[in-house]
């Protein structure tokens, strides 16, 4: 080739047709493509001529049926009349609802145990380290056995129950909280508080850009926190201040009045907590340790406090290496809950488990599971994509 | 020690042309110094301590109690357990053998232990980084299909055991096993994929990858189960065991072919360009350059990977296999025996702490040792 060039005349291409890169690409993803494309016909044609065999319809029309089971536990009103769409939704709804207590309990026990492992009080330190090394090597499904033997087992029946705290009742049908009695008031506080915090929000924002333009400083944490107190509170004594308490009572067997956790559910928020606290709290410290001790020696040298150290110099920096982890955590808790089918908490799993056992619709209720559980996903992970961005660092 | 003999001390010495050996204070040094350095340093340290010393003092002392003093250590009956107020440990000695190996005929058990054997003896050898040579994978192959013959039987003289009878610890450390070992080719496939400049090869990569990652384990194993049959033709079925253990190899080839992702991003552009400019061809670059160096560096994260899947195996329960926890909680359903879910538990949990533990440990050890080369 580089003598033909020498004499200036373009060289023939010796290469077969099918030895050019070009074509080998094309060849080979159509290859793929169209194994892909047999295997796929094959599977569905087999999964056809099986349904047809067994006479089931497919299709999701079953959800209008009655589904003729009761679930344990419902955020919205259901009973067995209901039809099998609204037995997921009520699936949907609890797995929703225990993950997000979940992110929310683990987040805080996990920064909390991730800066205890940082300690300089040893005990601490230690303590922290047992935590996260005994609850990442179990498996959850025993903690979620273990949770749930603890407190179906082990703990009394509702006649002699424990009573720790007034009116807060643990005993081996779950726990009993006093809850206030149901008043149009709360619905005031509720956007008392939403427009506390979208105030919260804008002072922040306002004060930073007059920080930036004249250096005075704001104190936006404090101020926020009285508006989030403050707003709801003031729309709780307008209106009349309603402060009745409905405590558990023992009526017969069991506990009326009140908020309950049942057994399932208390076991699997604990398990879920517990077991991705421990992990929350491996990244944090991994986040914290990987500041580099300049960036906090150059800050006290400036004269800044600790906590300002903390706050202005180590804690962003260590967020932008702590979020993505965490969110894959948070994926891998809402993904965990699924387990709650092992204990019987009704979650999304367990309800269309039942409704697969009933009417053999097999491919659609897992095209059901797996559309949820993306979708749960997809948002959390766009929302912490989002989130991510908003904090990373901008270079030119 | 006053100020005055110290200054004694230091002028005696310098006369005498030594240079003075002076101890630091008694706050300093010592036990007394460590408790005022590590427990006591500040007032609020000093008030976690002791809140934490008296919490432990509350909690220590009574499972110390119930696990050793009070338990019950010698075979007894179930109303010798009630009575006592310690752990029965009698309970893990008549189950034992029901939690470890699950139904498997009694008689038989020799051939699950020995399977268990191998499998530690496999992972043993695996630990040593001078056994790292092409005949450990081979040794792998060898022993797999010896497990595979010893707990399935049918030749050698050995009895037919159906794989319905298998559970305990040979199932957990099976699943993961075998999960792990076909997972693995599919994972590299994968991860190639998603680096590919094809896009159809990337589009079905990817797809497949982020589909598996974003749903529970558990569906997965719940599609094997009911959804595979549906997809035979008439006539065939595969047995339960299968099916799980091949959802499991698609569950964990997905995750796998992120880790090895990982180890293909770390490797520098310029290890790509040399073997194009030597003329390579797409496998002889990617098998002689490109995967033993991404693999070397992917080991670390394999082996947390591998321990994921070994908690994660406990999930088949679920659909009504036997492995360890299955098995454990098996054990309590004898109404003889029922109520000891403590002890069950307890027992299970350690054999996972020792396995997983020790695997973590060695994970961190190999980054380490691994890392000398690049570390400054």
């Amino acid at each position: 080739m580089a003598v033909e060039s020498e004499r200036g005349i373009a060289a023939p291409s010796k290469t077969q047709f099918w030895n050019e890169p070009q074509f080998r690409a094309v060849f080979y993803q159509v290859l793929a493509i169209v194994l892909v494309l047999f295997a796929g016909w094959y599977l569905v044609s087999n999964v056809m001529d099986n349904l047809a065999r067994q006479n089931v319809a497919s299709g999701f029309r079953f959800l209008d049926r009655p589904a003729g089971f009761a679930i344990g536990e419902s955020l919205i009103s259901y009973s067995a009349a209901d039809t099998y769409g609204r037995a997921f939704l009520v699936g949907i709804l609890n797995t929703f609802r225990v993950a997000v207590l979940g992110i929310v309990l683990a987040t805080i026990l996990g920064v909390i145990m991730g800066i205890a492992r940082l300690s300089s009080n040893w005990l601490v330190a230690k303590i922290a380290s047992m935590y996260v090394e005994v609850m990442r090597n179990l498996p959850l499904l025993l903690q979620l056995f273990i949770w749930y033997g603890v407190i179906t087992v082990s703990l009394p029946g509702p006649r002699d129950a424990l009573n720790p705290v007034e009116g807060v009742f643990l005993s081996n049908r779950g726990f009993m909280i006093p809850a206030p009695v149901a008043d149009p008031v709360h619905a005031y506080m509720g956007i008392a508080a939403l427009i506390a915090l979208a105030a919260a929000i804008a002072i922040r924002r306002w004060a930073k850009r007059r920080q930036a333009e004249t250096g005075a400083q704001f104190p936006v944490y404090r101020t926020a926190i009285g508006l989030l107190i403050g707003l709801p509170a003031i729309a709780w004594l307008l209106g009349g201040a309603p402060a009745v308490l409905e405590t558990p009572e023992l009526r017969g067997f069991n506990f009326v009045g009140g908020v309950s956790l049942t057994p399932e559910f208390a076991a699997l928020l604990f398990g879920l907590t517990f077991y991705t606290a421990a992990f929350i709290a491996e990244i944090v410290r991994g986040g914290i340790l990987a500041v580099s001790h300049g960036q906090s020696e150059a800050a006290f040298a400036l004269g800044l406090r600790k906590n300002m150290v903390l706050r202005f110099v180590v804690l962003p920096q260590a967020l932008r290496i702590i979020i993505p982890p965490t969110t894959s955590q948070y994926l891998n808790l809402t993904k965990n809950s699924s387990l709650a089918v092992a204990i019987g908490y009704p979650d999304l799993v367990s309800v269309g488990n039942t409704t697969l056992n009933q009417t053999g619709q097999a491919i659609e209720a897992i095209s059901i599971f797996m559309a949820v559980y993306l979708t749960f996903s997809l948002s959390i992970s766009l929302f912490m994509n989002w989130y991510n961005k908003a904090i990373a660092l901008v270079e030119r | 020690m006053t100020d005055q003999t110290l200054n004694r001390q230091i002028d005696t010495a310098a006369r005498e042309g030594e240079s003075p050996v002076i101890q630091p204070p008694v706050a300093k040094r010592g036990l007394i110094g460590w408790l005022r350095a590590n427990l006591f340093s500040t007032w609020y340290n000093s008030i976690v301590t002791l809140l934490l010393l008296y919490l432990l003092l509350q909690i220590v002392p009574g499972m110390i109690d119930w696990v050793f003093l009070s338990a019950v250590w010698t075979p007894a009956s179930a109303e010798v357990c009630r009575a006592a107020s310690g752990a029965c440990w009698a309970f893990i000695h008549e189950k034992y053998r029901l939690i470890l190996f699950g139904t498997y005929p009694f008689a038989e058990q020799w051939r699950p232990t020995l399977a268990v054997a191998i499998f530690l003896a496999l992972i043993l050898s695996s630990c040593n980084r001078l056994f790292w040579k092409p005949w450990l994978g081979l040794a792998w192959i060898v022993g797999l299909v010896a497990v595979a013959v010893l707990m399935y039987g049918g030749v050698l003289g050995l009895t037919l055991v159906p794989t319905t009878r298998w559970g305990g610890l040979p199932l957990t450390l099976m699943l993961a096993t075998f999960g792990l070992a076909f997972g693995f080719p599919l994972g590299i496939l994968m991860a190639l994929g998603r680096r590919s400049n094809m896009p159809a090869l990337r589009l079905l990569s990817v797809g497949y990858i982020e589909l598996i990652r974003g749903v529970p384990l558990i569906t997965v194993l719940f599609m094997a189960m009911v959804m595979f049959p549906l997809f035979l033709p008439q006539g065939v079925s595969i047995n339960n065991l299968l099916r799980a253990q091949i959802g499991i190899i698609l569950f964990a080839s997905a995750y796998l072919a992120e880790v090895v992702r990982g180890g293909l991003q770390a490797i520098p552009k310029g290890q790509y360009e040399a073997a194009d400019s030597l003329g390579l061809s797409y496998w002889q670059k990617t098998g002689l350059i490109i995967l033993p160096q991404a693999l070397r560096i992917s080991i670390p994260p394999l082996v947390n990977t591998f321990i994921g899947f070994f908690k994660d195996t406990s999930l088949v329960l679920i659909i009504g296999l036997f492995d360890l926890v299955g098995a454990a909680k098996t054990a309590l359903t004898d109404p003889a025996w029922r109520g000891f879910y403590r002890e069950s538990y307890f027992f299970i949990a350690i054999i996972y702490f020792v396995f997983c533990y020790s695997m973590s440990k060695y994970s961190q050890y190999l980054e380490k040792k691994l890392n000398v080369g690049t570390r400054r």
